[in-house]
């Protein structure tokens, strides 16, 4: 291990690791919030759409869930030339991504709402309230903290999943330290350190959600 | 502009797809295997007393789960030179790469696993005058796999959809092969439609077979 070497391998090359470790957050944040806005959608049609609208999201997350990220990626990659759009590997990438998490987070939506008992929208109706104030006020609430343990489980494999950009040439934290290998031949090192960050990006994550979990849990079953 | 759709060229090329899904089903399995055996082992290790164990598994298994799963591949296709063990090719080391994180994956299964066998089992195989190894032989093992097959099944699956990233250090699987066809023929569409055509595929008799297994086998609790 020759960490003087990579202390100075680093300072190097610190603007491009600096853009990659950008990258890397801009892709995750991106993906989470994409996921987040249209799993959450999906998962409430899941739950209340008409047959039709059911089947069609039924068939979107069960094809996209059964396809591995990687090769979701390529697809939108390649094909989206195809169709005329010049479109860069990073927004092809974070659509691809994009799209896994939706599938993802709109499964989890549904096993959530789903789990809350009948119970409580009996009793949100016989207060006279309608559809969208029976979600608001009694059915996102509670199905929102169920959610948020594997919700941060998937946030933090977005993070690890975000690394898969790099083969399709984005320049993220990953393909950053690759060039620096390529440089210094210092590849333990560089992928040891890598590991570190990606541990304390996710541990991170996984911290606040355990904070948020604590602050939240008013509501017990 | 026109796309021309050309779906024998595919066909022609579909040895490659047959030959990868195939490689990817055995690196899975074998990874699973083995992944099972560190996950159990693992295990042990967090649930015992004596620090020296239990410490640096926790460690090992909080950061592996935590490391995107492409930076452990080339960890262990670049790095394992230069600690002077060349020995491995390009599959041989992404199968072992995913082993390991399969059990670091497998270690919590196994705990929750471990923690799910009745006291009362244990007990009655001390009752009877079971030796500590012949209780872990005849009464442990095998309750703890038939109460983990679920997790187990799913596992594969994952493990299996996992398989896509070999392709980034040239193992011949099926989204190498998918590649392959896509750069040497630019029928995109069609290329990656079958790809994804195969995952889901395979996936989906992977979990069929497996939901028969665990019909027959799988823990009533």
């Amino acid at each position: 291990m020759d960490l003087i070497g990579l202390r100075h391998e680093i300072f190097v090359a610190r603007w491009t690791l600096l853009s990659g470790f950008t990258t890397t957050m801009e892709v995750s944040v991106l993906v989470i919030i994409i996921g987040t806005i249209f799993g959450l959608l999906l998962g409430l049609g899941l739950t209340y759409g008409n047959r039709p609208l059911r089947w069609l999201i039924r068939a979107y997350v069960d094809i996209i869930r059964g396809i591995p990220a990687l090769v979701l990626i390529f697809f939108a990659y390649y094909a989206t030339s195809l169709i005329g759009l010049n479109v860069s590997p990073f927004g092809a990438g974070v659509f691809a991504l994009g799209a896994f998490a939706t599938a993802h987070i709109g499964e989890l939506t549904r096993g959530a709402v789903q789990s809350i008992p009948q119970a409580q929208t009996d009793a949100a109706k016989s207060i006279g309230l309608g559809f969208w104030k029976r979600l608001a006020y009694a059915i996102l609430p509670q199905a929102l903290r169920r959610m948020l343990p594997s919700w941060v489980n998937i946030a933090s494999e977005m993070v690890k999943g975000s690394t898969l950009l790099s083969l399709i040439g984005v320049l993220d934290l990953l393909l950053a330290a690759q060039q620096a290998i390529a440089r210094s031949f210092l590849i333990i090192e560089f992928y040891m350190a890598l590991m570190i960050v990606y541990f304390v990006i996710n541990f991170t994550i996984s911290r606040i959600g355990a904070v948020v979990e604590r602050r939240m849990a008013y509501v017990r079953f | 502009m026109r796309y021309n759709f050309n779906w024998p060229v595919i066909w022609r090329n579909a040895d490659r797809l047959y030959d990868g899904l195939l490689l990817g089903l055995a690196i899975a399995i074998v990874a699973l295997a083995a992944g099972c055996i560190i996950g159990i082992a693992l295990a042990a290790c967090r649930q015992s007393r004596s620090p020296l164990l239990r410490l640096p598994a926790t460690a090992f298994v909080e950061v592996l789960r935590n490391t995107p799963l492409l930076l452990l591949v080339f960890f262990v296709y670049f790095g394992l030179p230069e600690l002077g063990i060349s020995a491995f090719d390009n599959l041989q080391c992404f199968t072992l790469t995913l082993a390991i994180y399969s059990g670091a994956y497998l270690t919590e299964v196994f705990r929750a696993g471990l923690a799910a066998i009745p006291t009362a089992y244990i007990e009655a195989g001390k009752a009877i005058g079971l030796t500590s190894w012949q209780r872990l032989r005849y009464v442990i093992l095998p309750v703890l796999f038939r109460i983990v097959l679920p997790s187990l099944s799913s596992t594969l699956i994952s493990l299996f959809k996992d398989t896509a990233l070999a392709a980034a250090i040239g193992v011949p699987e099926l989204t190498y092969g998918a590649r392959w066809i896509n750069v040497n023929t630019f029928q995109v569409l069609e290329t990656w439609t079958v790809t994804a055509g195969f995952y889901l595929a395979a996936s989906y008799v992977i979990a069929v077979v497996l939901r028969r297994v665990e019909r027959r086998y799988a823990m009533v609790r």
